[in-house]
């Protein structure tokens, strides 16, 4: 370039790029979106192989790069164990129960393996649960005629959750002591937590410390929130997922 | 490099100084950095799980990231106003062959830089920049709204989210790296001036009106 170009301003003058580049952003922005199904399976696919030989973990903080996602609602949590867990059944039953975490080991336990989907999309496969069938507590309590829905309660002291009593009485929900057949670490809701398997993963809720059986189902957090009460995987929320169970 | 002053006395007085900015245009970009910081301090409380076991309280975080995101176009619009940041938006939207030269010479890392007021980098980071907000804040808007968007668009909305601002963070890391690289940069948007040998030798077909 000669220094003839300095006498005359350059600037404000030719294409119209940043206009044509911001408008083409916009426009892949709204294609991605459209095509989004189409790419989260590919992407998945690659970055789940990629997953499983990466070292760094780096690929676990990649969008929908697999695994599980911490949520909390509360500013902290307190961490319980086996010697300041409890466990309280109450509400409309015969007789309240407080169970400590020698006592929920103590009980037959059952193990279901399913799925995990997280209704903001995110989905873990084949993920093992074991723990004692909240159909097994609710009988030991003994659920009074009036009492239609089970209200759960956790010791981060906000979240709460709901389930109607046919519900709560599936083989397949249950309050979990191990996943993937380890016992429960607090950042998955340990010692102890709600496991509902047919359900969206809010259902499961974290920090599990009161089992009441109320007259009907009360909105749980989320749900005063604006999610279904009734969160089955693939037939609520708006979502189209496949089916857990 | 600066080069010799041919153009200048040495011992200039003012007029070694360069107005590049005027307080409009440099509280548009204090304020849609604040903005935008907010969001992605948030975002990091949301989605990466050291910082969201630490913070927690995810309706708060949430409640603040959605109104910093909806706010984050406002000082633009605002700066709307102001004539020398409109004549801004102008040079940035205009590629001149220059603009060509500069970017062949940044791929090859070697050759010539003409550029204007902004160079053709800034210029792509500008319009890249505006398209990805505008991006950010229509799927994060269905996404904040799920019950008036059809269930297909709300799914596409969260993944482009997540993938864009990643991709976001990235380029803004990019930014600031740039911004630390070069003090006198920075200087221009602290102050609104730089030296006259900054804006011959980083901007030299920059004709600066004082």
């Amino acid at each position: 370039m000669s220094t003839d170009t300095r006498t005359q301003d350059p600037d404000g003058h030719g294409a119209p790029v940043g206009r044509r580049l911001l408008l083409g952003t916009v426009a892949a922005g709204a294609a991605a979106l459209v095509a989004a199904p189409v790419l989260r399976r590919g992407l998945e696919a690659g970055l789940g192989a990629a997953a499983d030989r990466d070292p760094t973990g780096l690929t676990g903080l990649l969008p929908n790069g697999g695994g599980f996602r911490y949520y909390s609602v509360a500013a902290s949590v307190p961490e319980r164990g086996p010697a300041d867990y409890r466990l309280r059944v109450d509400g409309l039953v015969e007789r309240p129960m407080t169970y400590d975490l020698a006592a929920l080991r103590g009980m037959p336990q059952t193990r279901v393996v399913r799925d995990v989907q997280c209704v903001t999309g995110w989905r873990v496969p084949g993920t093992s649960f074991e723990g004692v069938p909240v159909m097994r507590l609710l009988d030991a309590a003994g659920v009074r005629p009036e009492g239609r829905a089970i209200r759960f309660t956790c010791f981060d002291g906000t979240y709460t959750e709901s389930l109607t009593l046919p519900q709560a009485r599936r083989d397949d929900v249950m309050v979990a002591l191990s996943m993937q057949d380890r016992p429960l670490e607090h950042g998955h809701g340990g010692p102890a937590r709600l496991y509902v398997a047919p359900m969206y993963f809010y259902k499961s809720a974290k920090w599990l410390s009161g089992i009441t059986v109320t007259r009907e189902a009360e909105p749980g957090y989320w749900e005063e929130l604006g999610y279904d009460v009734d969160a089955w995987v693939g037939r609520s929320n708006g979502r189209d997922d496949a089916p857990t169970v | 490099m600066p080069r010799p002053s041919e153009a200048r006395p040495s011992g200039a007085r003012p007029s070694a100084q360069v107005r590049r900015f005027t307080p409009a245009e440099r509280w548009v970009h204090r304020a849609t950095a604040a903005l935008m910081g907010v969001c992605l301090v948030t975002a990091g409380c949301l989605y990466l799980p050291p910082l969201a076991e630490l913070v927690g309280r995810r309706r708060l975080v949430v409640t603040v990231h959605e109104w910093a995101g909806l706010a984050l176009p406002v000082p633009v619009l605002l700066g709307l106003a102001s004539r020398a940041f409109r004549a801004d938006l102008r040079v940035l939207n205009r590629f001149g062959p220059h603009d060509g030269v500069w970017l062949r010479s940044a791929l090859r890392r070697r050759g010539p830089r003409p550029a204007g007021k902004f160079n053709a980098g800034q210029k792509l980071w500008a319009a890249w920049l505006t398209g990805a907000v505008l991006v950010m804040l229509g799927t994060g808007l269905l996404m904040w709204f799920t019950r008036l968007a059809p269930l297909l668009w709300r799914t596409g909305a969260t993944f482009v989210h997540d993938w864009l601002a990643l991709a976001l963070g990235v380029v803004l890391a990019g930014h600031i790296g740039k911004a630390l690289g070069d003090p006198e940069a920075r200087r221009g948007m602290r102050t609104g001036f730089v030296g006259r040998w900054w804006a011959d030798s980083a901007h030299p077909l920059w004709r600066p009106g004082d």
